[in-house]
């Protein structure tokens, strides 16, 4: 993906108040550990290069790291950079629920995986769709103004970190 | 119950929500609104999407038996269940059943409007089932044992301080609860907990896919991904008009559903599930197991629920209510909405404009009898509503229908003769007096100043209140004894003659130009002619928006064919047509594509203008502003009437006024609160006072010159601000 496309969907992360760290493969143990509050929970990244071994993030998930964990890390398939929306792809190894639970999220996609908008994202969505599986659009943090004033951190996490993890040519 | 004693009732009614709920109302609805015109003004696609929606809803509810099986097909080959229910008994028959064969103890629920219509909380908990709302919003309400004031915002007629009473009086915390902060973090933990014991999950879906069976909620809270993915069993609710084909067409949908809703760009989770999912399924009471460790799988039910609705579907009018997203955007917009609320303007579950069109869908007419009314077709929900829906034209076809059902009323003889409408008998006396100003009109301009002594009167008035519910608080129109029509023939028509003229134009006559608010015709008269325009003023009927708006569609029809055979000509002619009443040129422009047959309409839409529009349209063909009367450096406060807003008309009168040097400022409410009739009733006159509060507090300058282009605006700002009111056309006539 262009670089302008990782910009936009950086300073469209920084008007959610979302913090963006990129990195390369050889600097995301140092990146992941500047934004990491433990205990903190995972699952496998996919990511060629990157790999939550010898990190302090706890895998598999289990229900107690859910409800204990301070952070969840997960990739995200896709990011829409207009929005600065993560697409958090569900799936057999629970990165859905490490998304959600935790009071933090970080999130690790790669550069190519940043698309500039929705539309662009349809593809992906469509063929995951037709194969029976689920995503999801998070953007930002989880709010509720049902008790009279803004809170954020509801039933998803307050905080939400991303790391876009350029990979070598 | 006898129609003034229903009226009184109405007025305690919505004076009680204007002192309780009203200003949580006001404060959540309008930030919404202010939230949504920033979100889409600066959306390019917006329009385009919205026609893309509408076409994708048009196709759908078309196809929608075929995208049923289809669905049925995709949900099977998934591994989960398709059950249509016919009606709302039928539903919670399938969902009980199936929490009897989890052995479910505890549901928890993300918000879903369908399942509040079928009311299955009650059905599960009578089979002795806990079930937990836990959108924050809904939660309050369950707590509270509310109804939803608000199709996104549930409970937003609350302020914090009354949550917190609630809940230090319900739950009884050692330390009471005072910020939104530990009210959130309380019922967090306290839903979290029952999440994580749920045997069952139940959602709405915002959108289901015919062609894989995905199902997509939209939320900020988090709760419906979490009340989806933790128990096992999920059940997802949802009504049969949520179909749409495929993947494709979802991206619309995402775009357009928060900006209008909530005014976000998108909300904080677009969960799109095809379910059974394939998270691990997760036990908490094994919390050392890796996830989906378990013998637990996952179920998936999906209720398709018809209530009604394929009933909606076959009838013409109605049909369109299927395409509604439920974004409430036509609740924020709408200015009695933003101070009443839905506890007032909305039914047993469905709330603001649409809500008749849900109502009455499901209901039958009647569901929506108390509160049709609240909606004054000021249209302000129109440029709104994300699938474009003629919200407004709902309204009056429910109206109508209700009007016909209705009996006969007593007092039907005392106003024979006023009333020579098209209506059945039964339409009520109140709707049946201001459907037939025209004819009041002719009447009191013929026996004014008679007519206007009497009508004004003491005895006069309080008849009128007891017997048609016209409040005694407002003043009555005046009616002149010379029409405009009169003036313009006695003193020997068009000063421009017709040959050399650079344009001709026939100047429309409404009925309030024509008998009470005559000066801004012979003003409008005087700038056309400034600007060298061949002006007539031939007699005509009025356009029918009288009876419109009372839902007597048949006397409106009546009249949009009378001014249509009348001015067709003139048209033909090559005449434009002029109109000074806003709520005219929007029939001419907007209703009369519904009441005169085939695309009739159309030529009388495309040649007529509203008058500052068509004053615009000549400075820019090269007419001399200097003609008209300098304004410089006087300061003008400019009202532009709601649906003159909607036809996108405002801008024209604010461009004349400047160009002839005029200091403008101009309101930015959706509505006067006086919309035809509504402010005269007195079961409205609170509200519509109320509403009227928020235009006053725009309009501080009392040296400002006031003006508005509406008969309504110009009637409610004179009961508002203590300046006179003029039509901006009398600021421009050279003297
Ligand atoms: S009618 Fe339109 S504006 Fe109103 S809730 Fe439905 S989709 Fe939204
Ligand atoms: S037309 Fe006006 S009054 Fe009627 S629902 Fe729409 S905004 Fe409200």
């Amino acid at each position: 993906m262009s670089t302008d496309t990782v910009r936009r969907f950086e300073s469209s992360l920084d008007a959610l108040d979302v913090g963006c760290t990129r990195t390369d493969p050889a600097g995301f143990p140092d990146a992941l550990d500047a934004v990491l509050d433990p205990p903190a929970v995972g699952v496998p990244l996919g990511i060629d290069g990157v790999s939550l071994d010898g990190t302090p993030v706890e895998t598999p998930p289990t229900p107690r790291l859910l409800r204990e964990a301070e952070t969840g890390v997960t990739p995200a398939g896709k990011a829409i950079a207009e929005y600065g929306t993560l697409v958090v792809d569900a799936d057999a190894t629970g990165c859905e629920p490490v998304s959600l639970y935790p009071p933090t999220h970080v999130a690790v996609v790669r550069e190519r995986d940043v698309l500039p908008d929705v539309e662009a994202a349809t593809d992906h969505l469509g063929a995951r769709f037709a194969a029976g599986e689920s995503s999801v659009f998070a953007t930002g943090v989880s709010s509720t103004g049902d008790m009279g004033a803004l809170v954020e951190g509801v039933h998803g996490p307050k905080h939400v970190h991303v790391i876009v993890v350029e990979e070598e040519p | 119950m006898s129609a003034g004693r229903e009226r009184r009732r109405k007025a305690e009614k919505i004076r009680h929500l204007l002192e309780t709920e009203g200003d949580a109302v006001h404060e959540n609805t309008t930030v919404f609104n202010e939230d949504r015109y920033e979100v889409t003004e600066r959306f390019d696609d917006f329009e385009a999407l919205r026609d893309e929606a509408r076409a994708i809803k048009e196709d759908a509810i078309e196809r929608l038996p075929e995208l049923i099986e289809e669905l049925r097909e995709s949900v099977e080959a998934n591994g989960g269940h398709l059950y249509l229910a016919d009606d709302a008994a039928d539903a919670n028959r399938y969902v009980t059943e199936v929490a009897a064969e989890e052995e479910a103890e505890t549901l928890v629920k993300s918000k879903s409007m369908t399942s509040e219509e079928i009311d299955v909380n009650e059905a599960l908990e009578a089979e002795g089932v806990d079930v937990w709302e836990t959108d924050l919003g809904e939660f309050v309400l369950q707590v509270a044992d509310e109804a939803p004031s608000h199709l996104v915002g549930p409970s937003l007629h609350k302020t914090r301080e009354d949550v917190a009473e609630l809940f230090n009086h319900v739950f009884e915390p050692e330390d009471p609860f005072e910020t939104a902060e530990e009210l959130t973090e309380f019922a967090r933990d306290y839903l979290g907990e029952r999440i994580r014991d749920a045997d069952v999950g139940m959602t709405g879906a915002n959108f289901v896919v015919a062609d894989s069976g995905t199902i997509t909620l939209v939320t900020n809270e988090g709760n419906a991904r979490k009340s989806a993915v933790t128990p096992d069993t999920h059940v997802a609710v949802a009504g049969v008009e949520k179909i749409i084909p495929s993947a494709d067409d979802l991206q619309p949908f995402v775009e357009l559903i928060s900006k209008t809703a909530t005014g976000q760009d998108i909300s904080q989770y677009v969960t799109m599930l095809t379910p059974p999912v394939d998270s691990p399924t997760i036990d908490f009471d094994a919390p050392d197991e890796p996830l989906g460790s378990g013998d637990g799988e996952r179920d998936f039910h999906l209720v398709l629920v018809d209530n009604g609705r394929f009933d909606m579907r076959e009838d013409e009018h109605l049909k369109e209510t299927l395409y509604c997203i439920r974004c409430g955007a036509c609740a924020n917009s709408c200015a009695n909405f933003q101070h009443v609320g839905g506890h007032a303007f909305g039914g047993e579950t469905y709330t603001g404009g649409i809500a008749t069109g849900w109502e009455a869908g499901i209901g039958g007419e009647e569901a929506a009898d108390d509160f049709n009314d609240l909606c004054t077709g000021c249209s302000r929900c129109v440029n709104a509503c994300p699938v474009k829906i003629d919200i407004p034209w709902i309204n009056t076809v429910v109206r109508d229908r209700l009007n016909r059902g209705h009996d006969p009323d007593a007092f039907d003889h005392l106003v024979e003769g006023l009333t020579p409408d098209e209506e059945s008998a039964g339409v009520d006396l109140q709707k049946r007096l201001f459907g037939n100003f025209e004819t009041l009109a002719e009447l009191g301009s013929k026996t004014a100043p008679l007519s206007n002594w009497v009508a004004s009167s003491r005895p006069a008035r309080a008849l009128l209140e007891r017997v048609a519910g016209i409040d005694s608080r407002r003043e009555l129109p005046a009616f002149e004894r010379e029409t405009l029509v009169e003036w313009f023939d006695a003193r020997g028509g068009s000063r421009v003659p017709q040959t050399g003229a650079e344009r001709e134009a026939v100047l429309y006559p409404d009925v309030y130009t024509n008998h009470v608010l005559t000066e801004r015709g012979k003003a409008a008269v005087r700038v056309l002619e400034a600007l060298d325009v061949h002006v007539r003023i031939p007699s005509a009927p009025s356009s029918g928006r009288a009876p419109f708006s009372q839902g007597m569609v048949a006397t409106a029809e009546a009249k949009a064919r009378g001014v249509s055979d009348r001015l067709g000509p003139y048209v033909d002619d090559g005449y434009d047509v002029v109109v000074v009443e806003p709520s005219d040129i929007a029939m001419f422009e907007r209703e009369y594509e519904k009441l005169l047959p085939g695309d009739e309409h159309e030529s009388l839409a495309e040649h007529s203008y509203e008058i500052a529009e068509y004053v615009y349209g000549l400075l820019e063909n090269g007419g001399d502003a200097a003609a008209l009367r300098d304004g410089t450096g006087v300061a003008v406060d400019y009202h532009s009437h709601c649906q003159q807003r909607t036809q996108g008309l405002e801008g024209y009168t604010v461009s004349v006024l400047d160009a002839a040097g005029f200091d403008v400022t101009t309101s930015d409410v959706e509505c006067c609160g006086m919309a035809g009739s509504f402010g005269y009733k007195q079961e409205y006159y609170e509200l519509s006072m109320d509403v009227g509060e928020d235009l006053r507090e725009q309009f501080t300058d009392d040296d400002a010159l006031l003006a508005a282009s509406g008969t309504s605006c110009v009637e409610q700002l004179g009961d508002l601000l203590p300046r006179d009111v003029t039509h901006p056309v009398q600021l421009l006539a050279p003297r």
